[in-house]
């Protein structure tokens, strides 16, 4: 029998290890485009203390070990590009605290957003944390793996940078506490202690993140999305730019796509605005409808797309339906807000050449600060010939991203070298040696962030 | 090739010029209304090309039968005075174009039912008073294949509704149909108001949705059980296209036992939901619709309704929510006609 299978079974019991071919095969894959990639064993664990046995037991065997959340970050990142094991931490998924006043929740990092957000409906219908949009499924630790952003990334920034602490399994095995956690306070924040966070961002590649405590923001009563809509692609950056000087939205998308046809060619903004009465939604929708927008309004370039609509969480794509055979994937990308009209109109010219309709979307993060651009590419599962063009729509998307000035978000190995090629070499080095001191046998989700090639 | 038959004559020879000076959003004394539908007439500028609401009620104040709202629409679109932002228009003439598939046509025997472009609205379509109807379309991909066009009215583009209506027609034909209960004002009024008007022809009978279900609740008549609501109807602008049949608001109401409450904006008087006037481009619309909208509702709960009754999904989906939240349940008619007859509604 397998050793490391043997040993795995040891820590976590028989029900949550296993090296059969059809539990393999299932963990092979992920919704993008990415090829399969098998890991030769999948644990589940369901504590800190057996993530870190796994860790160890992976260091003494050489055996590479990749952690998996939902599974939803599309872009191949939780696949096991060189086997190993396929560390599935949706076991860990229990709320362990939530401090009301000081508004944080200390989780396990395998809890889905989905159970979070129902869990805080439920019990605190007056806090919110800031949900991605992706499906429900997606975890908190996964999500801030990859500094993810949600709906309320226009007041309050990345979701990563709502961590109040963190526990860490290093991956030579040390549980680690960084915050106001690690000299035995709550966990309250994250500053003012020396910085010596090295996993947000890192795809797993420097520790397995295990507890998460995560900033909670005040949830208004009353929850709306209101249009705005625009045919002028260059008036966006001047748009988010008044409205985000007003600050009177939770969130704010602009985005457009080929199909359904009234989209195509109009720019639509989505304005979440919240309250606890009608008389503060009105005071903010005066603000920002009757203000800001009026003039543009009057001047016939631009109008109240709708009226208003409760606002769905999660807003997941739809985009997916575009082809027969419901595949997408989508480029992610940091950018300066200005570069809105450009990364709107060279996508559609990707996705024209590649016979794929256009679905491009910016999140506003911060006070404009950047946006997250997304260009989304549908295929066909089933047809080889669309999975290619994705492909490829994908690549082309990731070298435009840096013409334009952009970073790219959640890479996949192919950005990430990109980025890696264009690095700052000091910077390079400082990463190389994180990464060699954190990770000596290398074996922590190894191929991405692959500092040592 | 369509052509708007609008009789001058009647306007240089009417008296009371009733499509201006009743209209409730443009004050207009006689005088000044004389001399802007001869400006209307005539392609000049009108400050009513500018300031309608495009509410429709022109339409059905005027008592010679002349189409008033059509002309206005027409010189707003001859005289590109629009009463919506661009990328409105823009947005909502594609919102019409078909794009997922052709139509399935089968041949229906009987009577049908048409719900235009609303197929989310079949689940009203279920129990006793819709049997015997055949339903020509509940497939949401194709629902635009059924689009009756006439939104374009709000839209200033009389050309969009003039090149795409005789296809929808023909789509309908194709069923074979002789006999359409049309679920929607909106397209009642496009097949008996707006079609004749243009000289569109249309080789099948529509019947209105509340003739329809009046003739049906008759028929099921024992098994009504009085409602005892108290209820306010919100009146869609689409069915100033086809008020003879107002006539069966209150012809329901008196059949199911519900008091249709004396109300200062009902009949002749209704307001318009707000909807369109919210994203109109004139200063202040938005606050405009709210008021209205304020209007409306405070005087539905003054007059003690305890329902609101809709027949339009886009009068229900503006006010429907401010409505529930005054604490008056907004329900479709044809839910209060199933709840009428003890069904259990969607
Ligand atoms: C339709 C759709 C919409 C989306 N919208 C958004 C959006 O609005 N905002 C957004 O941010 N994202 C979005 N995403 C992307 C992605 O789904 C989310 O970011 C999601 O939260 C990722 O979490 P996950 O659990 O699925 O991560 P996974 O895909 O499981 O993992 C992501 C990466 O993190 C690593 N990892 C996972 N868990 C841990 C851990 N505990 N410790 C260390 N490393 C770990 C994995 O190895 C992998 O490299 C969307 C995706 C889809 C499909
Ligand atoms: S449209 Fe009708 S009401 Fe208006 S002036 Fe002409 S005839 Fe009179
Ligand atoms: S459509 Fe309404 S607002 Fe416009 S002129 Fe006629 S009655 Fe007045």
């Amino acid at each position: 029998m397998d050793a490391v299978y043997q040993a795995l079974v040891k820590i976590v019991g028989e029900d949550y290890a296993s090296n059969r071919p059809e539990e393999l095969f299932t963990y092979s894959k992920d919704l993008g485009t990415s090829e399969p990639k098998f890991p030769d064993y999948v644990a589940a664990p369901k504590t800190a203390e057996e993530v870190q046995k796994i860790i160890l037991l992976a260091n003494k065997k050489k055996v590479p070990v990749v952690p998996l959340g939902g599974g939803m970050s599309l872009a191949g990142l939780a696949l096991p590009l060189q086997g190993g094991i396929a560390l599935d931490l949706k076991r860990m998924d229990q709320i362990i605290e939530l401090n009301e006043k000081a508004r944080y929740v200390v989780v396990e990092a395998g809890i889905s957003n989905g159970k979070l957000t129902a869990y805080l409906h439920k019990h605190y219908p007056h806090l919110m944390h800031s949900e991605p949009g992706a499906p429900p499924a997606a975890t908190i630790g996964g999500n801030i793996a990859i500094h993810g952003q949600g709906d309320m990334a226009h007041p309050y920034g990345f979701n990563s940078d709502m961590v109040n602490g963190m526990e860490v399994v290093l991956p030579t095995g040390e549980i680690c506490k960084f915050g106001s956690c690690s000299i035995g306070s709550g966990w309250y924040t994250l500053h003012p202690l020396p910085d010596i966070g090295l996993f947000l961002g890192w795809n797993g590649s420097t520790g397995i993140i295990t507890k998460i405590s995560l900033r909670l923001f005040p949830c208004k009563k009353i929850r709306e999305m209101d249009l705005f809509v625009v045919e002028d692609e260059g008036l966006i950056p001047d748009l988010l730019y008044e409205l985000t000087h007003v600050g009177m939205a939770e969130d704010l998308i602009a985005f457009t796509s080929a199909i359904p046809p009234f989209m195509d060619g109009v720019h639509h903004i989505s304005m979440n605005i919240t309250g606890d009465t009608e008389e503060e939604m009105e005071f903010k929708r005066h603000l920002l409808l009757d203000g800001k927008l009026a003039r543009y309004i009057q001047d016939g370039t631009g109008g109240i797309g709708a009226v208003s609509q409760d606002i769905q969480r999660p807003q997941i794509s739809k985009s997916a339906d575009w082809k027969k055979g419901g595949g997408f994937e989508y480029v992610g990308s940091i950018m300066p807000v200005t570069a809105y009209p450009e990364c709107y109109r060279r996508g559609a010219e990707i996705s024209t050449r590649h016979n794929i309709p256009y679905t491009v979307l910016g999140r506003v993060i911060g006070s404009a600060h950047a946006m997250m651009f997304s260009w989304s590419y549908a295929f066909n599962r089933a047809d080889p010939e669309t999975v290619r063009h994705a492909r490829e729509a994908l690549h082309e998307t990731d070298s435009l991203v840096l013409e334009l000035g952009g970073t790219i978000w959640k890479p996949a190995v192919f950005g990430q070298k990109l980025m890696m090629d264009r690095m700052d070499s000091n910077t390079l080095q400082m990463m190389k040696k994180v990464k060699n001191l954190l990770d000596p046998n290398g074996i922590m989700n190894p191929g991405n962030w692959e500092v040592n090639e | 090739m369509f052509q708007l038959k609008f009789d001058e004559t009647k306007c240089f020879a009417c008296e009371t010029n009733d499509c201006l000076t009743k209209c409730q959003y443009l004050k207009i004394d006689p005088d000044t209304a004389k001399i802007e539908i001869k400006k209307i007439i005539n392609k000049k500028d009108s400050f009513v090309l500018h300031e309608c609401v495009t509410c429709y009620a022109c339409e059905e104040y005027c008592p010679t039968g002349n189409h008033p709202f059509y002309l206005i629409v027409q010189r707003q679109e001859e005289l590109n005075i629009l009463p919506l932002p661009d990328p409105l228009i823009k947005r909502g003439i594609r919102i019409g174009i078909p794009f997922r598939g052709e139509p399935d046509i089968q041949e229906i025997k009987g009577p049908a039912l048409n719900l235009g472009v609303f197929s989310s609205l079949a689940t009203l379509t279920r129990g006793k008073l819709f049997e015997g109807l055949t339903l020509m379309s509940a497939d949401s991909r194709k629902m635009f294949h059924y689009f009756c066009q006439l939104m374009y009215l709000h839209f200033g583009r009389i050309s969009v509704i003039n090149e795409r209506l005789e296809k929808i027609i023909e789509t309908i034909a194709a069923h074979k149909v002789k006999e359409v209960v049309h679920f929607h004002d909106e397209c009642y009024g496009t097949y008996t108001s707006y079609a004749p008007a243009f000289g569109f022809a249309v080789p099948f009978k529509s019947i209105h949705l509340f003739e329809y279900l009046y003739n049906r609740l008759k028929e099921l008549k024992s098994e009504i059980k009085p409602l005892n609501f108290k209820v306010a109807y919100q009146r869609p602008c689409s069915s100033r296209l086809s008020s003879d049949k107002y006539q069966f608001v209150d012809k329901i109401f008196d059949l199911i036992g519900a008091e249709h409450v004396k109300r200062e904006y009902v009949g002749e008087n209704a307001l318009c939901c707000g909807g369109t006037i919210l994203g109109q481009k004139k200063k202040g619309s938005r606050q405009f619709s709210l008021d209205l909208q304020k209007k409306n509702i405070d005087d539905m709960q003054r007059a003690g309704a305890q329902i609101c009754v809709f027949n339009c999904p886009a009068c229900m989906q503006t006010i429907g929510k401010p409505v529930a939240k005054k604490g008056m349940m907004p329900v479709f008619m044809s839910d209060l006609c199933r709840l009428a007859i003890g069904e259990k509604t969607s």
